[in-house]
């Protein structure tokens, strides 16, 4: 078992990281009043660890149990039928779904599950619940038009509640670390820790798969060992630096190779983009990083509205090009 | 409508309905509004409505507080009726009441043009029995016909001090402390939406219990601390790239919304009195093309970047700093 897993807080009392959030939502449940929640934050940050967390205090150990179903949707709309198939992760308790699997038709898929399950409501028995709860993962994916049908939806239950999932603490990451390596009986010399945590950016989920990569690559831990970056960030970089060397077509069509492999391998093209201008911006003089940052900013938005990636991500990376050349031969001119 | 929910357990029903006004009269702020009101409904004679205003002024409030007046508290019937956004159909069921039924659309200005025009014959072929009353935000939608067969109301966003009064009621009832500084947080974070005001304020009692703190009340309403903000305009001031760079990452690190922190910024910004007005011009340009991106759903962090990255080269172009 991974360590992220294994680790993973499963009551609310075992939370270290977000123990006034943990705390907060435990008095509401408590109190009996279980309103919609909205979950943000940044990628590991422990959205899911809270959800399941809360999910827990609310039905038990039940919700544990859970099958995933890979379900055929039929749906019937005014004009046509619509056939969607779509996998879901249900317990008795809950279910949980990632709506933009279904691309634009999330609408009605959200739609028709919230029907289902309003059918089967559970029987109320002596301290059981009597609704079930519905997981709707990467809800900013959702369309425009999913969000708008699912507020007639859930307008009688207005009271939405908003919780900032944050890992903002550096200690708090650090803490974690220990704790972890304690367990497992590691020894974790300061500045190689200090080092994960500067790795992991934040992100919990981040630091403690680092952490058992590099325990795999070399134990006892040193002070002074490197944490080495995922396979995917390396490549990356290494983008960044051949774009840097040669801005020629020659050159493009060798990075437009990589780009393919990256692609192929399931990176998401806004990582590639991001951790690209990332790479690039170390390197750059200070008076054309806006206009680096501009075209990133512009290719990306340009990647969520298209449907090609490889064509936005080329396209920035020529436009780099033109544009760092350009600044080159305007300082040898000078 | 509100009376037959009194039964329900007080924590699940949201204050904002738990404590909306029953009459006209009771209505917060809106003077004009009342007064006109008030004289229709002495006489029974009522035009058909057209109510327009920002979001939490009390339009809806207004509109069912009329059919009660009207027609008394049991006759409502909520219908929603295909293609309609919420209708809301009030009978008379008692005795003297006016010969017509009350017709409330809700949220008129997401009708299409095609509907808007379709109720034009039909409002006049059925204004014997029938008063029509529109709600919406923006009076700009409705088609002009439409609003010319109505009496038009507007709704004025709410003072700070109607709205401390109504919250502090509120908090009273409810026995929750309130400190001024949070009061006054309160007002800030809403900016004239007494609803949204009421959420809020419900959202942090149940989070933080009835001593209501001012960094609970920023939590809730997704607000960032203003010290952030303000670091991250000294950023934009300065000529260092690096630093910006590390006060958006922290930024975003910190899961703050960008649209947020750009609607805050811009707030800051404004007030700001060492730009000059050429300087804002072009810095709110920026954020205005990084807003609609952000909507089409571009990347938080590299727009967040790409906007401050903007705004420092406006604020620090040409060297103007408006003396």
């Amino acid at each position: 078992m991974l360590w992220v897993d294994k680790y993973r807080p499963s009551t609310f009392d075992n939370f270290v990281v977000h123990k006034d959030i943990a705390d907060n939502l435990k008095k509401l449940i408590s109190s009996g009043d279980t309103p919609h929640t909205l979950v943000y934050g940044p990628p590991g940050a422990g959205k899911k660890t809270i959800v399941m967390a809360l999910l827990r205090q609310l039905f038990g150990p039940g919700v544990e149990k859970v099958r995933v179903e890979s379900k055929p949707w039929t749906i019937q709309l005014p004009t046509r039928k619509l056939e969607v198939e779509l996998t879901t992760l249900s317990s008795n308790h809950h279910l949980e779904m990632n709506p933009s699997d279904v691309g634009y038709n999330d609408r009605y898929v959200v739609q028709e599950i919230i029907k289902e399950m309003a059918r089967s409501r559970p029987v109320e028995v002596q301290g059981q619940k009597t609704f079930k709860v519905l997981v709707l993962n990467e809800v900013d994916r959702l369309s425009r038009e999913a969000q708008q049908s699912l507020r007639r939806t859930m307008e009688k239950y207005t009271s939405a509640c908003r919780l900032i999932m944050v890992c903002s603490n550096i200690s708090k990451v650090m803490e974690v670390l220990k704790t972890v390596a304690q367990n497992e009986g590691l020894n974790l010399p300061d500045g190689f820790a200090a080092r994960l945590v500067g790795y992991a950016e934040r992100n919990l989920r981040r630091a403690l798969l680092g952490m058992e990569v590099c325990k795999v690559q070399q134990y006892p831990f040193t002070d002074n060992q490197q944490v080495s970056p995922a396979d995917w960030e390396a490549y990356v970089s290494e983008i960044a630096l051949d774009i840097m060397r040669e801005q020629s077509p020659k050159n493009l069509y060798l990075v437009r190779g990589k780009l393919y492999e990256l692609l192929a391998n399931c990176i998401p093209p806004e990582l590639i983009i991001k951790k690209l201008l990332a790479e690039l911006l170390k390197r750059l003089d200070d008076d054309i990083k806006q206009e680096v940052v501009h075209h990133a900013a512009f290719f990306e938005h340009r990647l969520q509205e298209g449907s090609k990636a490889i064509f936005h991500l080329e396209a920035f990376i020529a436009r780099f090009m033109c544009t760092y050349k350009t600044f080159m031969l305007s300082i040898m001119a000078d | 409508m509100q009376m037959e929910k009194a039964d329900k357990p007080a924590s699940s029903q949201p204050w904002t309905e738990k404590y909306r006004p029953r009459t006209v009269s009771d209505v917060a702020h809106q003077t004009q509004v009342v007064d006109t009101l008030t004289k229709a409904l002495e006489t029974a004679n009522l035009p058909h409505l057209l109510f327009y205003g920002p979001p939490g002024t009390g339009k809806t409030t207004t509109a069912l507080a009329i059919a009660r007046q009207l027609y008394g508290h049991s006759s409502a019937s909520v219908q929603v009726i295909d293609g309609f956004p919420a209708v809301h159909t009030f009978y008379a069921p008692r005795y003297p009441c006016p010969p017509y039924k009350l017709l409330i659309l809700d949220e008129a200005d997401s009708m299409t043009q095609d509907a808007q025009n379709a109720l034009r014959r039909t409002m006049e072929t059925y204004s014997k029995v029938t008063r029509f009353c529109f709600i919406c935000n923006y009076v700009s939608r409705i088609i002009e016909p439409l609003a010319s067969r109505c009496a038009k109301f507007r709704f004025k966003p709410l003072h700070e001090t109607v709205m401390g009064e109504r919250i502090n009621f509120i908090c009273e009832q409810e026995h929750v402390q309130l400190s001024e500084e949070s009061l006054a947080t309160l007002g800030a974070v809403s900016g004239g939406d007494l609803r949204r005001a009421i959420t809020t304020l419900q959202s942090a009692v149940r989070l933080g219990g009835p001593v209501v703190k001012r960094q609970t009340i920023l939590d809730v309403a997704g607000q960032i601390p203003p010290e952030h903000i303000q670091q991250l305009l000294q950023a934009c001031k300065s000529r260092s790239f690096q630093e910006l760079q590390k006060q958006v990452d922290g930024a975003i690190c910190n899961g703050y919304a960008a649209q947020q922190v750009m609607l805050q910024l811009q707030g800051l910004l404004l007030e700001d009195a060492e730009a000059s007005d050429i300087q804002k011009a072009g810095a709110l340009e920026a954020m205005a093309v990084a807003d609609k991106d952000l909507v089409d759903g571009a990347d938080e962090h590299l727009q967040l970047l790409h906007v401050t990255s903007l705004l420092q080269k406006h604020l620090s172009s040409s060297g103007a700093r408006a003396a």
